[in-house]
């Protein structure tokens, strides 16, 4: 592991019951880098992200954010060392307003990342501007998605892991996620997102690491990527 | 009219203290998913703690209120242990087990309230300054009651507050929602599971100190309002406040009406509504739940998990090795009375039967996925119904007995009806809700029950009465029941009903009557264990309204959970076990229902899969097989 690294999984094996889901996946993550998880349906994206976050148990292999080992950590734990974590299926508080989830995700600020106040927020998502009292559950799926995004800001995160932010979306919608994860970028935001749309990948990555059977078949940058015919035609065309 | 006034605010007063207990349980319950048994006995420890705290302090002002004060703090922290102590170790259990825990802790604390404050009811002293009477309309009115019926609302005023105006109120919402996002989120689960426990707690022993000026302390509070509690929380709607402020309302207003009701006679039975005021329940509950399954204010749960939380195994045919234990059970158990004496023989008798209660339970619970708390009330009606026909008509043994199981597979397909609309928790509440009613009749219904006295004189008929001969024909009836159970298993209502616990909405998509199919389940187990409520009137010679109490449908649980919900043979060796032990423990200690419940929760937290359950996977693991 390079000092530079903000976040690196190491070797980790993750299982459900007996099922052997991720075997040996290593990743590194430098500060201030958009890396993209890519796969496809089933793969173990979503695992590996639940994984770091502290959600399931490695059965082996290490965690390190920021310095740390936050293997075996509780969620709440590692989310109160700055890392931030945005679930695929969205998972806003139905009953909960926009104030009111913002409210649930909010955490002190840190000195070494961006910090975020709900007005701030509402400058990056200005439909959620619109809506403070509306409760979570009478929101349309593209808001929903930039809630869950907002919320998790709301803890001022080092990094977050964004799983599969595209999916289900409209493609205007999937054009202003894309311009949103860039814009959290430029702010100076770690991200880790998992994608199937490697269209949507290649605009806001500067590297991936290709996920297949629970294992990581190839990383490079994504100029490398879009380079090799081979690699995409192998393990991301449908 | 002015009497009417009266009886409404009294309807109120006592809502505001059903509300207290019922609001702190649907609260635990909306952030743990623990339905708390033991809330119960934090609403009784806050009147005795209550009761020591005033009559310790100095008289006037201060002393009632800060007694009062000091009581509802000390119950949240007793809360506030059992919950880091036991509840935080199992909150990822099949939600039985969790039930079974915390009812563990009733019998703890039921021992440990008798040893401290003696079995004596005590009189709680009067509130300074609140002592007396107004007049409205012409009617006296005990000041106390209008501070009551304050109260009630104050408590859902501020609790509304708490949960919409506050930080920890908006993330205790958002864990009731899902609490695994709230924990990635940065939240500390167990520091707010805890506090949502001392919140809990500290409402249940507010609402029984409270209660002091009201009526006297009595050892019988805990599961007497927890009944209630139940019944508020269902019909309210589970996790909603407010449903519990106004289904609290209803009940104690119905109940209210009902102590001032002139008796009145149907079919040349004297009914005296006034004394029994559980019916209002029922009757409440039952119109509540045809119109709005999930309560007043409720919202249909996300269908979590199963209740037993374990991903079913087929049920398969017994291996050869187990038919012949089975072989060898049944041989100790004809040729035992030869070793047995007079007193071993009563016991035997005592634990064949049991087996049938408890293989009748195991019937909806395995195959069905139906956990009753309040499988007793079957038993019950099956004993009140033979000794109702003997003493009342004269019956022989030989039509009591059929008449035990048919009373209780009446009652079966009565508060069936309601059960299998539900499931889950809902259900678990709804059965115990039932057991209750039928607990209340048999208690409250002094003329035709005897009341706590019981019926005496249910002897067996003369060539059954020699011990020697019941024993072999309770063994007789009760093997033949659980065989006949074990029979309809494998037949095609077996597969039916196992096809609607695993998956409603596919075996519906197939054909299959889901709700008619766990209906006539239902009935089925409560026929059966009728006939072994009626076995147990004769075996005794009496009945008592303790064969349909809450530790009599625990008892069953007991012998089930002991055995494996899963396993066929599950049952018989739960009964055996579990039969044994407790008769054992009875005769040696005055402080059984401690050491019970001590017993109960070491299982849970050893055993979730119970001990045969615990053999099966051990002997498939043995034979290399995927259990
Ligand atoms: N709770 C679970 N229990 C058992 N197996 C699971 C569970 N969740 C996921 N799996 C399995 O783990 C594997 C990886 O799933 P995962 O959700 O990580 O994939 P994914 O790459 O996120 O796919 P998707 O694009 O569909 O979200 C799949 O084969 C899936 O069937
Ligand atoms: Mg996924």
């Amino acid at each position: 592991m390079s000092s530079a690294d903000l976040l690196a999984v190491e070797g980790i094996h993750t299982y459900y019951g007996r099922a052997h889901i991720l075997a040996d996946i290593t990743l590194h993550v430098r500060r201030g880098e958009v890396v993209v998880l890519l796969g496809r349906n089933g793969a173990g994206k979503s695992t590996t992200m639940k994984t770091i976050m502290g959600l399931l148990r490695p059965a082996a292999g290490r965690i390190v954010f920021g310095g740390q080992d936050i293997t075996g950590w509780a969620p709440y734990a590692i989310a109160r060392a700055g890392l931030g974590y945005v679930p695929e299926d969205r998972r806003v508080f139905t009953d909960l307003t926009v104030m009111e989830n913002l409210e649930v995700g909010r955490q002190p600020p840190r000195a070494d990342a961006p910090q975020w106040t709900p007005e701030r927020l509402f400058k990056i998502f200005p439909n959620l501007g619109e809506m403070r009292n509306r409760p979570g559950g009478r929101m349309s799926g593209g808001e929903q998605q930039m809630l869950t995004i907002a919320r998790t800001l709301m803890g001022n995160p080092r990094a977050i892991l964004l799983d599969e932010p595209s999916e289900g979306l409209a493609p205007v919608i999937v054009d202003q996620m894309a311009d949103t994860i860039l814009a959290l970028k430029r702010e100076g935001l770690t991200v880790i997102l998992s994608e199937q749309n490697l269209h949507f990948a290649t605009r806001v990555s500067d590297r991936a690491y290709i996920i297949e059977k629970g294992r990581i078949r190839y990383y490079g940058t994504m100029a490398e990527l879009a380079a090799n015919e081979a690699v995409r035609a192998q393990y991301l065309s449908v | 009219m002015d009497f009417v006034v009266a009886q409404f605010l009294t309807g109120l007063a006592s809502a505001s203290s059903l509300f207290l207990v019922a609001s702190g349980l649907s609260i635990i319950f909306g952030v743990s998913r623990i339905v708390n048994f033991a809330h119960g006995s934090f609403y009784m420890l806050g009147a005795y703690l209550g009761w020591t705290f005033v009559t310790n302090l100095p008289y006037g002002h201060l002393g009632f209120w800060g007694g009062v004060l000091a009581a509802t703090v000390a119950v949240g922290l007793i809360g506030v242990a059992i919950e880091i102590v036991l509840l935080r170790r199992i909150y990822a259990a099949p939600e039985l087990f969790q039930l079974l825990a915390t009812f563990g802790v009733v019998l703890v604390v039921q021992d440990l309230t008798l040893a401290i404050w003696g079995p004596q009811d005590l009189l709680g002293p009067r509130a300074p300054g609140l002592r007396g009477a107004v007049e409205i309309l012409g009617q006296r009115f005990p000041r106390y009651e209008l501070l009551l019926i304050v109260v009630g609302p104050v408590v859902l005023g501020l609790l509304w507050l708490l949960f919409h105006r506050t930080r920890w109120g908006t993330l205790v919402r958002a864990a009731t929602q899902d609490r695994e996002m709230v924990g990635a989120l940065g939240v500390d689960q167990k520091l707010l599971f805890t506090s949502v426990f001392f919140l809990g707690a500290c409402l249940a022993g507010l609402g029984g100190a409270l209660q002091l000026p009201r009526e006297p302390v009595t050892l019988a509070m805990d599961l007497s309002i927890i009944a209630d509690a139940f019944v508020v929380v269902v019909v309210g709607g589970m996790g909603s406040i407010a449903g519990a402020y106004l289904a609290a309302l209803l009940i104690a207003e119905l109940q209210a009406f009902m102590l001032v009701a002139p008796p009145f006679t149907v079919l040349g039975i004297e009914i005296v509504l006034s004394k029994m005021t559980l019916i209002p329940s029922f009757i409440v509950m039952a119109v509540v739940l045809i119109v709005r399954p999930y309560g007043l204010l409720g919202r249909p749960m996300a269908h979590a998990r199963a209740v037993t939380g374990m991903i079913e195994p087929v049920v398969r045919p017994a291996p050869r090795e187990l038919k012949l234990v089975g072989l060898a059970t049944l041989a100790v158990l004809l040729l035992a009375p030869l070793a047995a004496g007079d007193y071993g023989l009563i016991v035997l008798t005592e634990i064949v039967i049991f087996v049938l209660f408890a293989a009748s339970l195991h019937f909806i619970m395995g195959p069905g996925g139906m956990v009753s708390f309040g499988h007793a009330a079957y038993f019950g009606l099956g004993a009140y119904g033979a000794a109702l026909a003997v003493k009342h008509f004269a019956a022989p043994m030989s039509v009591a007995l059929i008449l035990a199981p048919l009373a209780a597979g009446l009652g079966g397909v009565l508060f069936g009806w309601f059960v299998v609309r539900l499931s889950g928790v809902y259900l678990a509440m709804l059965t115990l809700a039932f057991a209750q009613i039928v607990w209340s009749i048999a208690f409250q219904w002094v003329e035709v029950t005897g009341g706590d006295n019981g019926i005496l004189g249910v002897w067996p008929a003369e060539w059954a009465s020699n011990a020697y001969a019941f024993y072999y024909l309770a063994l007789v009836l009760c093997v033949a029941g659980a065989l006949l159970l074990r029979r309809i298993i494998y037949a095609p209502l077996g597969y039916a009903l196992r096809a609607g616990r695993d998956s409603p909405l596919r075996a519906e998509a197939i054909g299959i009557p889901v709700a008619r199919i766990q209906w006539a389940a239902f009935t089925c187990a409560a026929l059966f264990a009728g006939l072994a409520g009626g076995l147990f009137a004769f075996s005794k010679g009496s009945v008592f309204p303790t064969y349909v109490s809450i530790p009599r449908s625990v008892d069953a649980l007991m012998m089930v959970l002991l055995g494996g919900v899963q396993t066929i043979s599950g049952p018989i060796v739960g009964a055996i076990v579990y039969a044994g032990l407790h008769e054992q423990l009875s005769r040696l200690t005055d402080y059984w229902r401690l050491i019970l419940g001590l017993a109960i929760i070491v299982l849970v937290l050893a055993f979730p899969q119970g001990i045969a359950g615990a053999a099966q996977r051990w002997w498939y693991r043995g034979k290399g097989e995927v259990a």
